[in-house]
């Protein structure tokens, strides 16, 4: 910054990073699809591979977290609330958090999935990270957003992508409840410790939707002033 | 009196030098903030900058820049108690030259952002009391142009906020952006040429074509205004149909291409960012050479009604352009490095403003601070929620380096005085 110049008051502006940050997050939790894709057939070399692959990915976030807080310092003037924009990367980061807790659980124990459920296992997986993603693009509107200084037409579009992403949420928690059925079905045929945590994993992927949803609904709150 | 006729061509070339020195610094380092935004948004390479600032600068100089200059010379001193002591009057302006000039030279070095026309009103304001004493200094003038630097960051702030709401509400909020873009931004093109050359035409030019063969009514003036206006709207919409629409770059981010269309909007403001810079800064550095030419001229004798010599004008011009063309780049090459998300649409509504509030207090006679007013415009932005983030802890720096600029120019400029005083007199 040349001294004697007034560019020193443009600060840096967090919008970019907010941006590479969810999009890191949203990259954490679609490996899942290839990591349970090797559960299935019970490659655990391979399923290894990806989960310390999640780990990395993680790990990146964290650093984006991390870069982000520290660049926002109070004193620094934007058009949405300071504190909104630290809560939501912290929201934004649980997910990759609960990406890897899923793969660290399921690799750590050898987890196997049960056939009987492994279709719809499968597409639930895959509508939980399409929950992300919509999160992702909601929040990929951020530079428009700031082009229409927060308000008018691109508000609305924001606030359709948000309740796409609660439908999809809704969609998420009704397979889960079927899931958990046919589960019940056979449960006594298999290992009772190994259920509990499938039980577990279960309610962990639904983690993935449910976290997205509050990014969702983080952005909203910053929106509505 | 004898030091007068004895020496009077040496203390004009030394106060010409001088003060060549201090517009050579104000183009060396204001610079930075008259063309900043253009280049942090990235409208204008770093040598399109300087060819549009080293242009427009001088014109500004040249064409606009005496009515402050009789402002700095005559304004802020009342003359009366200077007509037994003429030499105190030339000494003084020369140490208030000095003090400036080394206050700015000082500052540059350690990063602080200064404002010339507050060293330099410093400055005499200084030199006044030690001279004379308190009621020298024309305090009610000087309440007026203190009370403007706080009135005008305030006023250019306010119009960049409604200027940035209405490219919102005519352009941005809309349902078809790019079409709106190329409609509604030749009219802010015609709107900033309009300002400049009207304050051009009413203020500047008398000063310029030497008074009585230039009599333009009111009326006239602004006929004349129009037309400029027209005809700058109507280049800026040749150059905006020549605009490469790239419909894939609003894959990535839709308003990518009005953009485009605000850039070379941007062109047109750090024109006349360049040309009111030039016009206010130019007579911090001249205005007390003109006061030193015209008593010396005079033999003595300080006139009310002085002409300004006509070499003075373009003196300074010079020198604003002499500092851009050394020192300019290296300048220009520290901007641009963190400015994120400074849009062309951000950066035209604060130059607009700043520039439009900067002209028009000079064609008041009002000695500004051009980064004052750039620094309200930019807030103003940031208040209608178009900038990403803003440093207030940097605003706060900014306000205090300026009330520090003050104190520090009056006490320079006394060292000078009496040093000055003990070597001549």
């Amino acid at each position: 910054m040349p001294g004697n110049s007034i560019l020193g008051v443009f600060a840096k502006s967090p919008i970019k990073p907010i941006e590479e940050h969810i999009n890191t997050v949203h990259q954490a939790s679609e490996r899942l699809l290839p990591f349970f894709a090797a559960v299935y057939n019970n490659d655990w070399d391979l399923a290894e591979k990806l989960h310390k692959e999640i780990s990395e990915i993680e790990k990146e976030a964290d650093v984006l977290k991390r870069d982000i807080r520290l660049q926002l310092p109070s004193g620094i003037f934007m058009p949405v609330e300071r504190t909104d924009l630290l809560e939501l990367i912290t929201q934004q980061d649980k997910i990759a958090n609960k990406a890897k807790d899923i793969s660290g659980r399921v690799y750590g124990r050898r987890l196997e999935i049960p056939a009987q459920i492994q279709v719809d296992f499968k597409l639930y997986v895959q509508r939980c990270i399409d929950a992300v993603e919509q999160s992702r693009k909601a929040i990929n509107e951020f530079d428009e957003l700031l082009e229409t200084s927060f308000s008018g037409r691109e508000i609305d579009i924001v606030e359709k992508m948000i309740s796409e992403l609660d439908a999809i949420e809704d969609d998420t928690d009704s397979m889960q409840i079927e899931l958990r059925k046919s589960l019940q079905t056979f449960e006594k045929d298999l290992n009772p410790i190994d259920v509990m945590f499938i039980y577990d994993i279960i309610n962990w992927v639904g983690g993935l939707a449910d976290e997205a949803e509050r990014v969702g609904a983080r952005l909203e709150l910053m929106l509505a002033r | 009196m004898d030091l007068l006729q004895t020496y009077g061509f040496m203390l004009i070339v030394f106060a010409a030098v001088v003060g060549f020195f201090m517009a050579w610094g104000i183009g060396a380092n204001d610079v930075a903030n008259a063309m900043g935004t253009s280049v942090g948004s990235k409208a204008l390479t770093i040598k399109q900058a300087i060819i549009i600032a080293m242009i427009f600068e001088f014109a500004g100089a040249y064409l606009a820049g005496g009515e402050v200059t009789s402002t700095i010379r005559k304004g802020i001193i009342d003359t009366a108690p200077f007509v037994p002591l003429p030499e105190y009057l030339v000494l003084g302006m020369i140490s208030a030259l000095m003090a400036a000039g080394t206050w700015l030279a000082v500052a540059s070095y350690l990063g602080w952002p200064v404002s010339t026309t507050h060293s330099i009103v410093g400055a005499i304001i200084g030199f006044a009391v030690v001279a004379i004493g308190v009621e020298a200094v024309s305090w009610g003038k000087v309440g007026g142009i203190v009370g403007s630097w706080i009135v005008t960051p305030a006023l250019s702030g306010i119009l960049a906020y409604f200027i940035f709401v209405s490219a919102q509400k005519l352009i941005f909020d809309t349902d078809e952006p790019l079409k709106n873009a190329k409609r509604y931004v030749p009219v802010y093109m015609g709107l900033a040429g309009f300002i400049l050359s009207l304050v051009t035409i009413k203020k500047g030019l008398k000063h310029v074509v030497k008074s009585g063969d230039l009599s333009i009514s009111n009326t006239e003036a602004y006929i004349y205004a129009a037309l400029v206006a027209v005809v700058i709207a109507l280049i800026g919409k040749f150059f905006i149909s020549r605009v490469k629409i790239d419909p894939a770059a609003d894959k990535e981010m839709h308003y990518n291409n009005v953009e485009k269309i605000f850039a070379i909007l941007m062109v047109v403001t750090a024109c006349c960012m360049a040309f009111a810079h030039g016009s206010n800064d130019v007579a911090n550095a001249i205005g007390p050479l003109a006061a030193v030419v015209n008593v010396i001229q005079n033999d003595g004798e300080i006139a009310k009604k002085a002409e300004l010599a006509w070499w003075i004008l373009p003196l300074g011009g010079l020198g604003i352009v002499a500092g851009l063309a050394l020192f300019g780049h290296r300048v220009m090459a520290t901007i641009g490095k963190g400015i994120t998300h400074l849009t062309p649409s951000r950066g035209f509504a604060a130059e607009l403003a700043a520039a439009s509030t900067v002209v028009i207090a000079s064609g008041a006679g009002l000695p500004i601070s051009t980064t004052q007013t750039l620094v309200g415009a930019v807030l103003g932005v940031g208040l209608a929620r178009g900038i990403a983030a803003l440093n207030l802890g940097v605003v706060r720096n900014i306000v205090v380096s300026w009330v520090v600029t003050l104190p520090v120019g009056a006490g320079l400029a006394i060292i000078f005085f009496l040093m000055l005083k003990a070597i001549l007199l």
